[in-house]
């Protein structure tokens, strides 16, 4: 049983959110990865996780609100089951991000920050994600694909669409 | 998944057990994992300090301040509790080495906690990796619950009564957040605007302790420096820049990768021998030596060591040892623009000149690369970058600032050119592509 009745999270989330925040000598230490972890559970941080977040930490909802802000990975609409995150930074762009890009965005039939109509992609164009040397680079979700080309995108595009690909947590 | 790399020039200190499964605990106890540590704790601090100041180890973070140096300002004694913390969060464009030290060898950034722990006098180190660093923070995590397992971390380790715990931390999205006293603000739970120094995070860091912090791969080449001898380590690198370093090498060359070479190593040889040359032979253009907030250097300017008072001398910096390279093809309005815009998107817009330099150069730039600038728009770029630097609350101003006239000033006339009409290289970036994102 979580600490807080009626939580919106999975068990397995409430649990290690109710441990999280006993580790650090400051309560609030927890509220960056926890808001991170609250999106995996539930796709993006909604004005309910918000609010349970609040309570756990023990911090106004407007707190919570100034930090989810700030941070690029945070979202607070959902993302499609797989959101495609394309690194165009320079490394990326010399070896052929750019053009890695625009195939995503011609294969999904959606620009950046938008979601396929059937929720599975969504697609984002970032900065650097520290896979220079395997240039040029994208994330699925969590995971790195290297040294990609166009046709190895369509390769994991159906990967993922068939259910082989990864799941976010 | 990262392809390892190999080339003969290379001295593998820190990237000595790499690809030979030191994720194990096992297997990083057998390629002498966790001896360092236990010759630390009992040669105490003063000697791990002395080995550290002999090793002329250089933070690997962008800096390169002295490692042992900054150890020795945390005060002995201290009310409040004292921390380590590494730096894990990796964004500088260009840099990936602390990805392949996650990946392959987590046990040494955990080993290399402990003795700057041990050093300091701390109890905790939190080990903080960006968000983005997922698969890798899950590495560190069974790598720290392993080490505690055994009885490396927690109460009495190795039975020698002393204790130390282990915290691993995810980030969530920021560039800004890797400056020192952002980190510790996104620590602490809290949006990653930076603090004021004085106090240096020495004396007054997180949780208002005394706090040590430094680059993951600094930490990771701590229990080798401390197994191998301080003046063995320094021997391996130039003059006042001791040992070998992680180089990340990428963009226009046939075999990028990370690679580990001794300090003053020839930047030439680094992209002509080591990583094989200009790919499809074409003809080198520049090179941003040291991550993208490094200035550029021509074709011409290479033959400089890779250390960091050389790269000094020579107008640039070694920074973070990611090597960016760019062929004939390259065109400088359009890297210069990419470069700024990363920038402003990541400016935390604390402070104004910040904030509003790097808007106004992406927009003027901008208006450039779309055909429509003017030569007096060159001038306003030298002009803006010129006036943030020094002037902004934390070095990410400057980190803007500093490559923009380096592009500006080495390469006016391709600028002028380019409004003029006479483009170039081969534009990769499109007018649309821009407008989207950044
Ligand atoms: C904007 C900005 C971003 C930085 N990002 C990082 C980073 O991702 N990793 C890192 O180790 N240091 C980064 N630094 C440098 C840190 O502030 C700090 O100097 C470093 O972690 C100290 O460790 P070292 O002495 O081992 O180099 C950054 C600095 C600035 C100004
Ligand atoms: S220089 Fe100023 S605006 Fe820029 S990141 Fe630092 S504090 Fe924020
Ligand atoms: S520039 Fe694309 S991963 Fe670093």
């Amino acid at each position: 049983m979580s600490t807080i009745a009626n939580t919106i999270f999975s068990p397995e989330m409430a649990a290690r959110f109710d441990k999280l925040v006993t580790i650090y000598p400051v309560r609030r230490s927890a509220l960056v990865p926890m808001l991170l972890y609250a999106q995996d559970d539930l796709g993006y941080v909604s004005d309910a996780a918000v609010a349970e977040i609040a309570l756990r930490i023990e911090i106004l909802e407007l707190d919570v609100r100034n930090v989810l802000s700030y941070y690029s990975m945070l979202r607070t609409k959902p993302a499609g089951k797989y959101n495609v995150q394309v690194c165009t930074n320079i490394s990326c762009m010399l070896r052929g991000g750019y053009e890695i890009l625009d195939h995503c965005k011609h294969k999904l039939g959606i620009g950046h920050k938008e979601v396929t109509p059937d929720g599975v992609f969504s697609l984002e164009e970032v900065e650097c994600i520290g896979a220079c040397c395997w240039a040029p680079a994208m994330q699925i979700n969590y995971d790195f694909h290297d040294d990609l080309t166009p046709e190895k995108v369509d390769v994991l595009f159906q990967m993922y669409k068939d259910g082989q690909g990864k799941d976010v947590k | 998944m990262p392809t390892l790399v190999s080339h003969p020039d290379e001295v593998k200190v820190i990237s000595r057990r790499f690809g030979m499964g030191a994720t194990d605990i096992d297997k990083y106890v057998e390629l002498d994992g966790y001896k360092a540590v236990q010759n630390a704790i009992a040669e105490g601090p003063e000697w791990i300090i002395n080995v550290m100041k002999a090793s002329g180890m250089r933070g690997r973070g962008g800096a390169g301040f002295p490692t042992g140096l900054k150890w020795s300002f945390v005060p002995k004694q201290s009310e409040k509790p004292k921390y380590v913390l590494v730096n894990g969060d990796e964004s500088e464009p260009g840099t990936c080495k602390d990805h392949v030290i996650f990946l392959h060898d987590p046990h040494a950034v955990i080993e290399g906690t402990m003795i700057a722990g041990l050093a300091i006098g701390s109890k905790l180190g939190f080990i903080y990796l960006r968000g983005e660093y997922r698969y890798l923070l899950k590495i560190m995590e069974k790598a720290v619950a392993d080490a505690y397992a055994k009885g490396f971390l927690g109460k009495n380790i190795f039975g020698t009564g002393v204790d130390f715990d282990i915290i691993t931390q995810s980030g969530a999205g920021a560039y800004e957040v890797g400056e020192e006293s952002a980190l510790m603000e996104s620590l602490e739970g809290k949006r990653g605007v930076p603090r004021i120094k004085p106090p240096f995070p020495a004396v007054v860091g997180l949780y208002g302790g005394p706090t040590v912090i430094n680059n993951a791969e600094t930490i990771a080449a701590v229990p080798h420096i401390l197994l191998m001898g301080g003046e063995a380590f320094a021997k391996l690198g130039s003059e006042r820049n001791g040992g070998t370093r992680l180089f990340g090498i990428s963009g226009h060359v046939e075999r990028p990768g990370v690679y580990e070479l001794p300090m003053g190593y020839s930047l030439r040889k680094a992209i002509y021998d080591v990583a094989g040359g200009v790919k499809g032979g074409k003809k080198l253009k520049a090179v941003v030596p040291g991550g993208s907030s490094c200035p550029v250097l021509t074709a011409d300017e290479i033959d400089v060591g890779l250390d960091f008072d050389q790269m000094g001398k020579a107008g640039t910096m070694l920074g973070s040892g990611g090597i960016v390279v760019l062929d004939e093809t390259v065109s400088i309005v359009e890297f210069a623009l990419r470069t700024i815009s990363f920038y402003q998107h990541e400016s935390c817009g604390w402070c104004i000149p910040c904030r509003e330099g790097t808007d106004w150069i992406k927009k003027t730039l901008t208006r450039v690369h779309a055909g429509g600038g003017s030569k007096k728009d060159v001038d306003n770029v030298q002009y803006l970058a010129e006036n943030m630097l020094g002037r902004t609350f934390c070095p990410l101003g400057d980190a803007a600032a500093m490559p923009t006239l380096g592009f500006v000033k080495k390469f006016r006339k391709e600028f002028e050119d380019y409004i003029d009409g006479k483009k170039a290289g081969t534009p990769i970036i499109t007018v649309d592509q821009l407008v989207g994102a950044h």
